[in-house]
This record gives structure tokens, sequence and C-alpha cells, in this order.
């Protein structure tokens, strides 16, 4: 599904560049469950980033899904995001003055979906993650974890190739992340592909896969056994 | 263009002007603003344009008067000072002279220039007014209205020399009674009885007019004045199609020529063209209207900017909005057409807003100033100003979009991500 080669990149800052990703290679495939894992710093978020071509790579290739990843102009990118990927940030980025449902709805309306599709679609993802009953309701009259999830249900909902969520439970308490987690394991446990960026061990713990980067390379990537969230719900 | 026709865009663009009432408010207010003063300006100038228009319509534009005085320059043996006095037959030479003219109507009068106006008495009721002494042709040239049941003096009076007038409002209402007919009454006019045709309804216009004006025949003013083959002064009429100007030049020629005066005597015969008078405040009229279109224009330009600065303001606190956007697939051109189509929808609804509001007032200054004794009549504004008002609101409003609509764009989606 990923497959990048010697990934490179640096952030240019005045005269001194920051060389972030020292030769990234690490390919997932379909249905994985990834967390990517490493100290404050490592550029875990940028390599998300990058995968999920919201910042461009200064070397190496990248290939989604077969599709070779490499020279997007921003309206191709657009397209690729839209078509491809599902966002989760540690900070929802929900948008405020649109209610739950009409968060859903949005990937959903720049695939030129109609919107009486929209809405029944949007209302089935909003199901899914428990939340239904709150499809007219603003962000901020949601939870933490209910924004999370309507986060989720919109990630979801234009049916991506791969979920990139950095630091999905970031900003929730361990009660809700595990919530959360019990949530994703649930997307993978359909075949989704997923990737998570996070820092805390026992969220890590719930994936399949560990990798973890170092200065700036991957200095582990082990499977492991899949902890079930719901068991803490 | 199928993305302007898209309902699924326009619901966007509802959902994100209906969200940020304020912002949505403000900008378009300011539009709003420009787009009323626009309408009220240039619909008062119109106004203006007609009412000016009006208060000349019962005269010929193109009329001119021409009188005589004493000379500047000597000629031909005549001496400076010497006083020229009209004839008459001046008429008739004038009318074979230049063919530009229309009409001509020889004038004198009792009371204007010095001399002392006509006493007029009816039973105990007297009073004095000015006496004009007409050919039936003046209404050719300063249209008369008579009140219904009258008439003006006509051509078989002045053959008779009869002894009939018509008089002005204000004569009837000071020298008869009221609902009394005046019509076929006498009055004495200078101890002469005169029998009443009837009652001038007075217009405002140019010249010099009064409401109490008494008109009787040429011939009949000859009579009692004693005042031979003298004329006053001409009233001319040229035809529609000539300049006026040039016909009072060649009015002028003649007249010094047949009285022997000077070809260069600037002073010995007198002149006005209503015309020039007529043009300059039309002229006025039009530069009101000029004016209100420049205030006009720039008060809108100052809301379309207004909107633009909003844009640029509100797409700057949207960012991380735009961002989210961007990551979940609006493409920079999706983004631009949005931003775009928001500034020119703002832009349409507050013109529209403010041309309702400018013609609401307008349709009110015009019933209150329907009977006002004031040149201000109908203020309208034509429907090809207020399409090309709007029409120039929509260009602007793209133009002006253009900016924050680059400027939502020109940030990479992951810097527009962290903004906070
Ligand atoms: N846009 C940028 N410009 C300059 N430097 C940047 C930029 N983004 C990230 N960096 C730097 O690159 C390095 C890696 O950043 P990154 O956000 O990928 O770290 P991270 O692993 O996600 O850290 P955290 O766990 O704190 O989120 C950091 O030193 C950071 O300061
Ligand atoms: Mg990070």
């Amino acid at each position: 599904m990923i497959e990048i080669k010697n990934l490179h990149k640096s952030y240019k800052m005045g005269s001194n560049s920051l060389h972030v990703l020292k030769g990234i290679n690490f390919s997932v495939a379909e249905g994985e469950l990834v967390a990517i894992m490493g100290s404050s710093g490592s550029g875990k978020s940028t390599l998300l980033n990058i995968l999920g071509m919201l910042d461009v790579l200064d070397e190496g290739s990248y290939n989604l899904d077969g599709v070779p990843i490499v020279d997007l102009n921003e309206t191709k990118a657009a397209q690729y995001r839209n078509k491809f990927l599902g966002f989760i940030f540690q900070s929802f980025n929900l948008i405020n003055y649109k209610s739950a449902m009409e968060n859903v709805a949005l990937p959903l309306y720049y695939q030129k979906v109609a919107r009486k599709e929209r809405e029944e679609k949007s209302i089935k993802y909003l199901e899914q993650v428990g939340l239904k009953e709150w499809a007219g309701h603003l962000p901020s009259e949601l939870s933490g974890g209910q924004k999370q999830r309507v986060a989720i249900a919109r990630a979801m909902a234009a049916e991506p190739k791969v979920l990139l969520a950095d630091e999905p439970t970031g900003a929730l308490d361990s009660k809700t992340s595990y919530e959360v987690m019990d949530l994703i394991q649930k997307i993978n446990d359909a075949g989704n592909t997923i990737l998570i960026v996070t820092h805390e061990p026992d969220i890590a713990d719930m994936c399949k896969r560990i990798v973890h980067l170092k200065d700036g390379v991957i200095v582990e990537d082990k499977k492991v056994d899949q902890v079930r969230a719901s068991q803490y719900v | 263009m199928r993305f302007i026709l898209d309902k699924n865009t326009w619901q966007e663009i509802y959902g994100s002007i209906s969200k940020n009432k304020t912002r949505t408010i403000i900008t378009v207010i300011g539009v709003l603003w420009g787009i009323f003063i626009y309408i009220a300006l240039s619909g008062s100038a119109k106004g203006l344009d007609n009412g000016f228009e009006k208060a000349f319509e019962s005269v010929a534009v193109n009329s001119m008067f021409a009188w005589a005085q004493n000379t500047s320059m000597p000629y031909k043996g005549y001496k400076t000072g010497r006083q020229i006095q009209l004839k008459l037959g001046n008429a008739t030479v004038l009318q074979n002279r230049i063919p530009e003219i229309q009409y001509i109507a020889p004038r004198n009068v009792r009371g204007v220039f010095g001399d002392a106006p006509g006493a007029i008495v009816r039973g105990q009721k007297s009073g004095s007014y000015n006496v004009y002494g007409d050919f039936p042709v003046l209404t050719k040239i300063a249209a008369k209205k008579i009140f219904d049941g009258g008439r003006f003096i006509n051509d078989e009076d002045i053959e008779k020399s009869r002894k009939v007038c018509v008089i002005g409002e204000r004569t009837q209402k000071e020298l008869f009674d009221k609902g009394e007919n005046p019509i076929g009454k006498f009055v004495r006019i200078d101890n002469v009885y005169f029998q009443v045709v009837g009652v001038l309804k007075f217009t405002q216009g140019g010249g010099f007019d009064k409401d109490s004006d008494v008109f009787i025949p040429f011939s009949t003013f000859k009579k009692l004045y004693n005042t031979a083959d003298n004329v006053g002064w001409f009233a001319i009429a040229a035809h529609d199609d000539v300049d006026v100007i040039k016909v009072e030049e060649d009015v002028k020629m003649v007249l010094k020529s047949i009285h022997n005066v000077h070809p260069d005597d600037e002073r010995a015969i007198g002149s006005f063209n209503l015309g020039e008078i007529f043009n300059k405040i039309r002229g006025f009229a039009k530069g009101m209207t000029f004016l209100s279109l420049v205030v006009g224009i720039a008060t809108i330009l100052a809301g379309v900017i207004g909107i633009g600065n909003i844009l640029l303001i509100s797409v700057k606190e949207r960012t991380k909005e735009l961002g989210i956007r961007r990551a979940l697939g609006a493409t920079p051109r999706e983004v631009r057409g949005q931003i775009i189509l928001e500034s020119v929808f703002l832009t349409i609804v507050a013109g529209i807003l403010g041309i309702i509001l400018g013609a609401a007032t307008l349709a009110i200054i015009g019933s209150l100033t329907k009977d006002v004794e004031m040149p201000y009549t109908n203020p309208t504004v034509p429907i090809p100003y207020v399409i090309g008002a709007l029409l120039i609101m929509v260009i602007l409003g793209t133009l002006i979009g253009l900016i924050p609509a680059q400027r939502a764009v020109s940030i990479k989606p992951i810097d527009a991500l962290r903004e906070e």
C-alpha cells in the first residue's frame, strides 16, 4: 500500500537547514495498523505529513497504492488526498461553524457527491462512531472524545485507502483514548490501513506493528501482539 | 462555469456566509452604503435635471430677445449717444433677411422699464399692473396657458384694435370677487374700458413674467399709449435645429444696419438668449449628474475595497479552516473559487439591497417634493445606470476577491494547518 525508499527531508531556516528525515525505508501493506513512535522532534509528524502529501519530500521515492507520488502540483495533491487519504489530527481540526454532520460531509463535498447522499453517508459514519444523535451539534458542544470521533467519521467518510492519525489520543484522557483506539481497531478490523503517530506506549501496543524513529532514521520496526482496547472500555 | 452553477458550491458559500454573520453584515453595509449613495445622488441629480427641464418647458429654448439702447460710437454722420428706436417694420426685415427665424413677436410694455404701469380699475377695486402689447404669435415663443373658457389675443383683435385683455391669475384675484367669472367682464385700463377674454395661468419660466401681467393687442396698445410703430423689443424663436447664438448675432447685425449703427457698436442693440442660459443651467444639472456618478462610484469602490479587506482578514482568520479543507481535498481552484464567489455574492446582495433602499429614498423624496416650488421632478435613476452599477460591482467584487483568494492558496496546506 505504502512504499517509501530512502526518504530525506530537511527544513531550511534562514541560512542553516535542519535535516529531519535522513533516509527512511519503509513499507506498509494493506490492512496494517502501524504505530510510529519516537521522541519529540524525531520527525514523526514530518514523516506522516509527507505520507499525507501535505508536505513534500526532498529526496527518495514514495508510492501509494502503486501510484508514484512525485512532483505533484497542489491540485493533484488535493485530489489524491481526497481520494486516497483520511486525516485524524491531535487537535481534531473540525470546522467550528459546521455541525458534526456537515464536518463529516465535507470530504464528500470535495468528491462532488450530491448533498442528499452526503448527508446519508455522514449520518452512517456518525452512527459507526456512535454519534448519530449528535449530528446536528457544533464541535463546541462536543467533548474532546466526541470531537475526535467526529474527526474519525470524517476521515472515514471519503472511504480512503489509508488513514493517517497524528497523535489522535494526544489531547484525550486515557479512558477516552481507549475508546478512540477501540474505534480505530474496529476500523482496522474492517480492512483499512492505518498509521498512527504516538508517543504513548500503551496506544502503540494496541497497534499491530511499531516503528521507532530516532534522529531521522528508523531504529526499530517490529510486529506486536495487539492489545484490544475494548477490554478497557 | 460548472463550479458556479453547482448547487453544492452555493450551499458551501451560503454556509460560510451565514455562519459568519458579523463579518457578512459589516461587509454588506459597506457596499450597501456605496450603492445607496450612488442611487440617491444620481437620482437626485436627475430630479434636478428634470426639474429644470420642466421649468423651461413653457419657453422655447432657442429663443432670444433684442432691444435698442443708445449708440456708443459715431457712424455715418450720427453722433454718439443717439437713442435707437425699434420699429414694427423691422420685424419683416428681420424675418426676410434671416431665414433661421421661425417666429418673431414685437412687444411693448408699460411698467417694466421705468415707466408707469397701467392703472387698472374694476368697480371699487383697482391696482397697478404691467400692461403688455402683444401679437398672438407670442404664444409660439413663450407658451401661454389660458384657463378654460378664455383665450389669448387673436389676429382679429389685432386687425380691429379690439379693446380686449388677458389678465393674470393674481390680477383676477385682486380685481374680481371669489368665484366670479371674469370672462366677458370689463375693466378700465388707464381710463379705457377693456373686455376680459382670458385669464393666464401662471407658469414659472424664463423671462420676467409675473402672475399679474395684463396683455392687450399690440395695435390697441399703440393707440392707448400713442406709441405709433415703436416696438419695445422683439421676442424671437429660431428653428429647432439652428444655433440661437448665431441667430442672435445676425439679428443684431440686421438691426444695426437698419438703424445706421456702427457694426462694432456693442451698446446700441441689446440682446439676450435663453438658449445659452438654458444650456448653462442644464450644464449645471448635467455636472451634478456627473459629480454624483463620480462620488457614487467612488463610494461603491470604497465599499468593495472594504469587502476585499474584510475578506482578507477573514481569510487570515480562516487560514486553519482553509488548511483543513485542503487536507480534505479542496483544490486551490476550489478554495479560490469559493472566496471569489463569496465576495461577488456579498457584493451583489449588498448592491441589490442598496438599490432597493436608494430607490425607496428617491420615491420618498419624489413624493415630498411633488408640490414644492423647486426645480425637482421625478427623481429616478435610469435602469442602464443601475445595471451598470451592478455590473461594476460584480467585476470589482471578483477583482477584489482575487486578492484574498490568492492569499488563501499561496500558503502551503501544512503551514495552514499549523496555524493557530
Ligand atoms: N515547518 C517547519 N519548519 C522548520 N522546522 C520544522 C518544521 N516542522 C518541523 N520542524 C522541525 O523538524 C523536527 C521534527 O519535527 P516533527 O514535528 O516531525 O517532530 P515530531 O516527531 O512530530 O515531534 P512531536 O512528538 O513533538 O510532535 C523538529 O525539530 C521541528 O522543530
Ligand atoms: Mg508531532
